[in-house]
């Protein structure tokens, strides 16, 4: 089954304050707020407004990130982004 | 409700209620050095009730409400009514207030800056406060500090402080037997005996301090000094704060602002001596 798309939360929706090793995220629309690490600050922004999945994730993140040509990557990233989505903090496209 | 009195503590205006008149007579004698202001409208209202009218002459026993009640509060025999009233107002605040962030934790001033110290029951927190009230610093609260989300500052709210069990003597040993209220054993919190705050500290209740230094003290166990990051320390502080998710984006902002701008250490001390220690090392380096 191919990896599914994913919409980040609309722009303005999300607060995200970083705080040392923990990003905090309050969602205005849940009013909820959540405590996350890394990679998911990373994969947020990453997104941006597009429609993505596992494997554009992995590419936009290797412009920044050095992954060695790890081929583990994109599986765990699109753990990560089932991870958000239980969150609220992206949706399935 | 026959019997009432008005109490300021900070910027909270309390009206306490009460179907007997020696809960309220306590409260006036531990209250007497606060601003009164009969014309302000209370911002809480706690009422000390019998559960039947009858009751009152039967089997004294408190029941406490006001604006929010917590359905399986305890009723309290008469001779605690003071602690009913004491946990009606913590009650009426901890749900009832949205104009600072509250965080269950104790606060000392010095120079305009402010110690918060978070903490379970039982970390010392109360007992620090009250013992660093006692030396030269401005006791801002024993129980609960105000967080103003505009400005950042930390209010004040330096009700009679609550000492519990083993903190009783060292304080009481050290002050005028007139600040401390009567001995009230066997509650369902141990032994309990209020302190006055000094009339300093009541006379500056509403200036604001900037927080200096935030600390999680732990009684028990050898000296120690463990740096805190941002990230632990806001978790710890949503934990601490009874309005965090009522106040929705305005608590998440004054929250990270203020893990921020506050360097934070959990601290563990095995007496108070060594506590206070502590503290005013870790104020030095903080306050420069």
């Amino acid at each position: 089954m191919p990896d599914p798309y994913y919409r980040a939360a609309p722009s303005g929706a999300l607060r995200i304050e970083p705080l040392g090793e923990l990003t905090a995220i309050f969602d205005r629309r849940s009013m909820q707020t959540h405590l996350v690490v890394s990679p998911m600050p990373e994969i947020l922004h990453a997104m941006g407004a597009d429609d993505c999945d596992a494997a554009t994730v992995a590419v936009r993140l290797a412009e920044s990130f050095d992954f060695g040509g790890a081929e583990e990557v994109q599986p765990i990233l699109a753990e990560r982004l089932s991870e958000l989505a239980a969150m609220g903090l992206v949706a399935r496209a | 409700m026959r019997h009432s009195i008005r109490i300021a503590v900070g910027p909270v205006q309390f009206r306490i209620g009460s179907d007997w008149p020696e809960p309220i007579a306590a409260l006036a004698r531990l209250y007497a050095g606060y601003p009164h202001d009969e014309a302000r409208p209370a911002d809480a209202t706690v009422r000390l009730f019998a559960a039947r009218p009858w009751r009152r002459w039967m089997r004294p026993s408190v029941h406490i409400g006001g604006d929010f009640v917590v359905p399986d509060a305890l009723p309290l025999p008469l001779s605690m009514g003071l602690l009913a009233a004491e946990m009606g107002m913590n009650l009426q605040v901890a749900l009832g207030w949205r104009r600072h962030m509250l965080l269950h934790a104790s606060a000392v001033a010095r120079g305009g800056r402010a110690l918060i110290m978070s903490g379970e029951s039982g970390s010392g927190k109360s007992t620090l406060a009250a013992l660093l009230g006692e030396a030269d610093w401005r006791l801002m609260g024993d129980e609960f500090t105000l967080i103003d989300p505009v400005s950042g500052d930390a209010l004040a709210f330096p009700r009679a402080v609550s000492l519990k069990n083993e903190a009783i003597a060292p304080v009481a040993a050290q002050v005028d037997a007139a600040r401390l209220g009567l001995l009230m054993a066997g509650t369902p919190k141990g032994d309990i005996r209020h302190l006055i705050p000094r009339p300093e500290a009541i006379a500056a209740m509403h200036e604001p301090a900037r927080p200096a230094l935030l600390l999680f003290p732990r009684f028990g166990g050898e000296a120690a000094i463990e740096p805190m990051g941002e990230g632990e320390a806001f978790v710890r502080l949503t934990e601490a704060s009874t309005n965090y998710v009522a106040l929705g984006e305005v608590g998440y902002a004054a929250l990270t602002r203020f893990v921020r701008e506050t360097p934070a250490f959990g601290i563990s001390y095995p007496d108070s001596a060594t506590g206070i220690a502590l503290v005013e090392q870790l104020w030095a380096g903080a306050a420069k």
